[in-house]
């Protein structure tokens, strides 16, 4: 099954990182996300990490103050991505292409992005 | 985790410096993060539009400002506001020199736009400079916005560099090259057609990570075309041992696991190419082999290659000894604690199921939790695997979980699609058809404007043509019970359309049938349902076709008929209806009430549903009276194709005048008309209409029966299937009875509340241990679901048939008054004669019970020995004196039998069919146990 979006999403439901592998309006996304998070958000921690909503899967999990929602786990503080939007960004790009999981070497992820910055 | 800890420190580490971010950054992403509600972040975002607006607009804005507002665009859409003003900006910022800038651009780009906005070819031009780069970061970002922005036309514009890149140097470079050439051939497989052997040469490239890449086009191209790439499966198992034997770079472990991302999509590839092929199977049974082995399943990602491991072992033809590993694994997930393990472990049950269907009765009680488990998850991919294992004998248990499930649920994309299961498991299942009327009633009355038309149709033609044999009374006392139910249900509030659809039309065939109900007992509930949904036109028109044929009936039979005033008062509204098709319906009654018996009796025959319409196209009965009418002067019928390019409007009857007030001429054809909306008067005069079909539809007795009775006849319906299923013996005797091990005795009387199916004993082996006190509700449950012969039926057998067998429960006879509510099963069918004499000699009853008697004696090590002690005879002789036992006994004690046998699917061809199933099904098994113990040790 491959990927079709991927999204982090703080305790209170709020967007913080979204990536569609399939186009959706604004609309649609925006619906979407509200649906998915009341659902997640409503889950206790010993319930599975997977929700079925309409023809989407989501598994998700949470991690401090974020869901990951669609297999991504982490550590990661919600601030950081938020003032790094376009960082974290690139760093999902190296990961997953085509809604496919491409790359897992973390060393192959981070040196492009390294490789700007010092190039900036 | 490790890997997203150092992404964590990457992102942390920017944010310290916070270096080239504005105060009004900062403060946006801020008072966005301390929103304490969506309205208040809505209105933080609004205000933001407007202030970039604003500032967008500004002259010479510097870069490093712009790259800000773009990310302030990306926010906005991110948390659900149009920015489409903005986008032009990130379009432009693709074209920045400035690496950073570019992929800024690019990203946005990508967040923004899908790949046919008009926007797109401000960016190919870009996209083929920034290819050619010398900068390999550059040609990355290039090939990243590929992936995300090419559509079919401007493939061909990138594609020749793009395959260049395929060879570049730098390793990011060709594994997004091969990425783009990907998303090409799912774009459109024709342009690349010519180029996929690309995949198999990057499948050996150097580096890992592009031939981790690799996999994912080719797991699409091998799901396309499986044959084309058999001569792969060596290499994959081959990469897949590697992996496994930690031959990649370290920095591809995950929880010290090598590279488990690309283990499962070789596990994935691995099932597509094993399917169906033994000889590529056998090669992969080393390396599956070593996978259950090695996997920590301690760990969230040992247990995800596990459970891959698994799906790929349900595709391929797998040794017996790697379905051994797999039930276990299952059998693992399934008593843990987690969910999420639990949760993989009924979905590995679901997927082993079709090739070891005895796996899941081991696994009855856990199954049980887990349909019976608060999270909703977990229930209901609990509730996909009853649907896989429903047979005849569970049926009824399954489909009255899932009813209750569905009344409970409001999520109406999944009550949708339990109903539609629950339809198609009662039509092909059912053990009765009032059973199947009664599952139909729940379905329609809580999921009914969900579910398919044809459903209706479905049961109105069941209810019609009864059981399809030459047994009139039991049709009609089908047709009665489910007039009694339709009674019952009627008053009740807000039935959903389709459901009174089928009531009325039931009421109308059948109301009044078997003279138990009054015609002007069923008129007065028909008006009751025209009144209280008076908006429906569907079911109005339903009903006011009911009650004419209640008043056909009644005057075909003599009878006076008294139109009660409410239905009077129905009829007039009616008759000034806007609708058409009411208003023709009222008119058709009211002329209806006027006709004598004997006209009225050709029209609306009693029980008349099912007969053939026999159509005279020719109209050759009106020859007469055409005859006589030229004859004193009236003019010669002009044919249809004569008279084309002279029609005239006045050629067609004003009929729909009322409703449709005709502002122009129209020309083109009129829609078909509905056959019940012909006038009566029609029939007896002649107008010229040129609708031969139309015509002959007026005159055929039936035709002002309601659309469905036609559509339902042009439906193909499953239930000749369906009937056979009901009339032919099921395999409903199986598994409780059999499996009753002779020393059951033992573990029932120690637990004389679990003693409901000497199968629910079963798995004791595995739950003992941590819940010694099983609800006797969950053990009946289990018995029913896994067991055979479900508790329910059992006990409307034994209430119905008054029968026990007398044997069989000889040992267990104190438990059923404990217990008033579901007495235990009795284990009719089967549980006699292995009782009485073939409990030597059944290897089955001894096999099913291995698991509970290691366990319970604490020792698996006996296991083999209890086989061989129990079972001393060989499988197929035992089965061999087992049936005729069977057929023995079934002669001997026709009190005990016949009354099963009267009911169709207990007969003795049942139990010699379930038989030789189980022993087809048990022989890999008992031969397996210490093979398993060799593939572990």
């Amino acid at each position: 099954m491959g990927i079709r979006f991927i999204i982090m999403v703080n305790k209170q439901g709020q967007t913080r990182l979204a990536q569609y592998y399939e186009w959706l309006t604004l609309e649609e996304r925006r619906a979407l996300e509200g649906e998915i998070v009341r659902k997640c958000l409503a889950r206790t921690d010993h319930q599975c990490s997977f929700v079925d909503h309409r023809n989407y899967k989501i598994v998700y999990r949470r991690y401090a103050s974020l869901f990951f929602m669609v297999g991504v786990d982490g550590d990661e503080c919600e601030l950081d991505i938020m003032f790094h939007l376009e960082k974290a960004h690139f760093m999902l790009e190296e990961m997953v292409m085509n809604g496919c999981i491409v790359e897992t070497s973390k060393a192959n992820i981070l040196s492009p992005i390294q490789l700007m910055d010092k190039a900036h | 985790m490790e890997q997203l800890k150092t992404i964590g420190r990457e992102l942390a580490m920017g944010s310290q410096g916070g270096f080239g971010q504005s105060k009004e950054f900062l403060d946006l992403v801020k008072s966005i993060g301390e929103a304490r509600s969506k309205a208040e972040e809505d209105r933080i975002v609004l205000s933001e539009i407007d202030i970039l607006k604003r500032k967008l607009l500004e002259p010479d804005i510097p870069k490093r400002k712009m790259k800000e507002y773009i990310i302030r665009l990306v926010y906005i859409e991110m948390l659900g506001h149009d920015a489409s003003f903005g986008y032009i900006h990130a379009v432009k910022m693709t074209h920045d020199d400035n690496l950073l800038l570019k992929r800024t651009g690019y990203l946005a780009v990508t967040l923004f736009l899908n790949e046919d906005h008009d926007l797109i070819i401000l960016i190919v031009n870009t996209i083929q400079k920034d290819l050619r780069s010398d900068n390999y970061l550059v040609v990355c970002a290039a090939l990243n916005a590929i992936c995300r922005l090419i559509n079919e036309e401007t493939i061909p514009a990138v594609l020749p560099q793009v395959v260049d890149l395929l060879n570049h140097q730098k390793e990011a470079v060709r594994k997004k090259a091969i990425m783009a050439l990907h998303r090409f051939h799912r774009k459109s497989p024709s342009s690349v057609s010519h180029l996929v052997s690309n995949f198999r040469k990057r499948l050996c490239d150097n580096d890992p990570g592009v031939m981790g890449a690799t996999l994912c086009p080719l797991f699409d191209l091998i799901s396309e075309d499986v044959a084309s790439y058999k001569d792969l499966v060596s290499s994959f198992v081959s990469i897949l041992k590697q992996v496994t034997e930690r031959r990649l770079p370290k920095s591809y472990d995950y929880h010290q696991m090598p590279a488990p991302f690309i283990q499962i999509k070789l596990l994935k590839i691995m099932a597509l190419l094993g399917s169906g092929d033994k000889s590529a199977s056998e090669i992969m049974y080393m390396v599956l082999g070593d996978l259950f082995r090695k996997c920590d399943s301690s760990t969230n990602i040992g247990n995800a290659i596990l459970y891959e491991c698994i799906c790929c072992i349900s595709c391929i033809i797998p040794s017996p000894k790697l379905l051994e590993a797999a039930a276990d694994a299952i059998s693992k997930f399934l008593k843990s604690d987690s969910h999420n393990l639990k949760y993989m472990g009924i979905d590995g049950l679901g997927r082993l199921i079709k090739i070891s269907p005895d796996i899941a009765e081991q696994h009855q009680l856990a199954v049980i939790d887990c349909l019976e488990d608060p999270d909703d998850t977990l229930k209901r991919k609990t509730f996909e695997l009853l649907y896989k294992m429903t047979k005849s004998s569970n049926v009824e248990v399954i489909v009255d979980r899932m009813i209750d499930y569905m009344i409970s649920i409001n999520d109406n994309h999944y009550k949708t699609e339990i109903a539609s299961r629950c339809v198609e498991l009662a039509e092909q299942f059912a053990p009765s058809n009032q059973w199947f009327i009664q599952i139909m009633n729940k379905v329609f009355e809580h999921a009914g404007d969900l579910v398919n038309i044809k459903v209706a149709h479905n049961l109105m033609r069941l209810i019609a043509e009864g059981f399809g044999e030459d047994d009139d009374d039991a049709d009609s006392k089908l047709r009665l019970s489910a007039v009694e139910s339709y009674l019952q249900i009627i008053s009740e509030p807000k039935l959903p359309s389709l459901f009174l659809q089928v009531i009325s039309w039931v009421l109308g065939e059948y109301g009044t049938a078997d003279g138990k109900y009054s015609a002007s007992y069923i008129s007065g509930k028909l008006c009751d349902v025209a009144d209280a949904y008076s908006s429906d036109e569907t079911v109005k028109g339903y009903a006011v076709s009911a009650l004419m044929k209640i008043y056909a009936f009644e005057i075909a039979s003599g009878r006076k008929v008294d139109v009660l005033p409410e239905c009077q008062s129905l009829i007039e509204e009616l008759l000034a209806s806007h609708s058409t098709d009411l208003q023709q319906r009222a008119y058709e009654l009211q002329a209806l009430l006027a006709l004598d018996a004997r006209a009225v009796e050709s029209i609306l025959p009693l029980d008349a549903s099912c007969e053939d319409i026999e159509v005279d196209k020719d109209l050759s009965f009106l020859n007469g009276y055409i005859q006589q009418a030229i004859e004193s002067g009236a003019q010669p019928y002009i044919s249809e194709r004569e008279r084309s390019g002279m029609l005239e409007t006045t050629d067609y009857h004003s009929q729909d005048h009322h409703e449709v007030p005709s502002h122009a001429l129209r020309f083109e054809a009129y829609e078909r008309p509905k056959p019940s909306s012909v006038p009566t008067q029609a029939s007896t005069e002649l107008v010229p209409v040129p609708e031969p079909s139309y015509y002959s539809e007026a005159h055929q007795p039936i035709s002002t029966s309601s659309v469905s009775e036609r559509e339902s006849s042009e439906i193909k319906l499953r239930l000749d299937g369906v009937k056979q299923k009901w009339g032919r013996p099921s395999y409903q005797s199986s598994t409780s009875a059999s499996s009753t091990p002779p020393q059951a005795a033992n573990g029932t009387s120690s637990h004389p509340d679990v003693g409901v199916g000497s199968s629910s004993l079963k798995p004791r082996s595995s739950y003992e241990s941590k819940k010694p006190e099983i609800d006797p509700e969950k053990q009946r449950l289990a018995a029913s679901l896994f067991g055979g012969s479900s508790t329910s039926r059992s006990d409307r057998k034994s209430s119905s048939g008054g029968h026990k067998p007398a044997k069989g429960t000889a040992n267990k006879p104190p438990k059923e008054n404990p217990i008033p509510v579901q007495p235990p099963p009795d284990l009719l069918d089967f549980g006699e004669p292995t009782a009485t004499s073939v409990t030597a000699t059944d290897p089955f009853t001894e096999l099913e019970g291995l698991m509970d008697y290691s366990s319970q004696d604490g020792g698996s090590t006996d296991v083999m020995g209890l086989y061989s002690d129990a079972a001393p005879v060989t499988t197929t002789t035992s089965v061999d004196s087992l049936l005729s036992e069977l057929s023995d006994s079934s002669k001997g004690n026709p009190g005990t039998y016949q009354s099963q046998t009267s009911k169709g699917p207990n007969s003795k061809e049942a139990l010699e069919k379930d038989a030789l199933v189980r022993q087809m099904g048990v022989n890999p098994t008992s031969q397996n146990p210490t093979l398993f113990k060799d593939l572990l040790g």
